[in-house]
């Protein structure tokens, strides 16, 4: 391996043995996949702004907000409701206590990193269990903001049918129909914070498989904790996309 | 990563001191954008205020998480603009679109 003090001119360069941007190959490939996976966010990010760009927004005073699906919801009105408190009006409490735990997660990983630098076997392994109970609490949040979607308001969305003059009530959000606005919406919504969701469900089995190793002692033996920065890089990733779609969804 | 891999197989005999400022200080810069969010959030009515505070404040937090949590602020030049510069597609993507969905409301 290249020595630090090495400058480039007493070494081969094609020779091999010389890490391009001084980073180890796994740290670039993880660095390159998340390039990557930045573009698929993003994809679905901008989707969601053209669909709600072609959509008429909601001008009114907010105090006399109704869901329609004539415009675009506030999001106010729709993420409103935290567990055990059933009909009170709370706007974004409940996703502020999500974009905590993943910030928080996102810290307890960073300082696994720190450990791992150290060589600090214990250090790793108590903030790596903090960040896996950090993921699942955050899945455990976001599995409530689904349900708490999918069943619906009390008193539901009366619309009529397209087919003939009866009215009808739709409670809740599903793929097809939406009681808070239109029907993409809420499509946009389960499929971006679903493929979120995804992304931290495989960032916490990759955080459990490094815990699991770093506590049999394997990263010792290899002689360092590389492979908890390597998956360190992809749960910040997961905070980083949650910071955008909290921006998009919730936010603006 | 260089001191580690000088470190025997065994792990060094003596654990050096946990050096966490520079995390808890992003910490706090995170949740206290976090909350100016929230504060903005409860108190703006101005729609076209909201939308650029909080564009430029999530920018502002991208920039500690990927600077600071993913360490790229500390790795070298070239590694920092060749994960940059791909992302102006989506710079490019973002203005196509907002444009494209304001027309498509427009011929509705």
């Amino acid at each position: 391996m290249a020595s630090h003090s090495a400058t480039t001119s007493d070494v081969n360069l094609w020779g091999g043995g010389v890490e391009p941007f001084k980073a180890s190959y796994g740290k670039l490939m993880m660095w390159f996949f998340l390039l990557s996976d930045t573009f698929t966010f993003s994809g679905l990010l901008i989707t969601y702004g053209l669909i709600r760009f072609s959509h008429q927004a909601y001008t009114g005073d907010i105090h006399n907000f109704v869901f329609s699906h004539e415009y675009w919801p506030v999001p106010d009105m729709v993420f409103n409701g935290i567990p055990f408190l059933h009909g009170v009006h709370l706007p974004l409490v409940f996703v502020g206590i999500m974009t905590f735990i993943l910030i928080m997660s996102s810290v307890t990983m960073v300082l696994a990193v720190e450990a791992g630098h150290r060589m600090d076997r214990n250090d790793v392994q108590k903030w790596m269990l903090w960040t896996i109970l950090g993921g699942f609490a955050f899945l455990g949040c976001q599995a409530w903001e689904w349900t708490h979607l999918i069943v619906g308001s009390d008193h539901g969305l009366t619309v009529s049918n397209v087919w003939n003059t009866a009215t009808r009530t739709i409670f809740g959000a599903n793929l097809v129909e939406n009681e808070y606005g239109p029907p993409a919406f809420a499509d946009l919504f389960f499929f971006i914070t679903g493929f979120h969701g995804t992304h931290v469900l495989s960032g916490v089995i990759l955080n459990i498989i490094i815990f699991y190793n770093a506590s049999i002692g394997v990263y010792e033996r290899t002689g360092h904790y590389e492979m908890v920065e390597k998956v360190g890089l992809y749960w910040h990733f997961v905070d980083l996309v949650w910071v955008f779609v909290f921006t998009f969804f919730y936010l603006i | 990563m260089e001191a580690t891999h000088h470190h025997q197989t065994n792990g060094p005999a003596v654990i050096a001191k946990a050096n966490t400022g520079a995390i808890w200080r992003t910490f706090w810069i995170l949740l206290g954008v976090t909350a100016l969010e929230f504060l903005i959030a409860f108190t703006s009515d101005s729609k076209m205020f909201r939308i650029t505070t909080f564009l430029l404040l999530t920018i502002v937090k991208a920039f500690f998480i990927v600077g600071e949590f993913m360490h790229l602020k500390h790795e070298v030049k070239s590694l920092i603009w060749s994960i940059l510069i791909p992302t102006l597609f989506v710079v490019w993507l973002v203005i196509a679109l907002m444009m494209e969905g304001g027309s498509i409301l427009e011929l509705r």
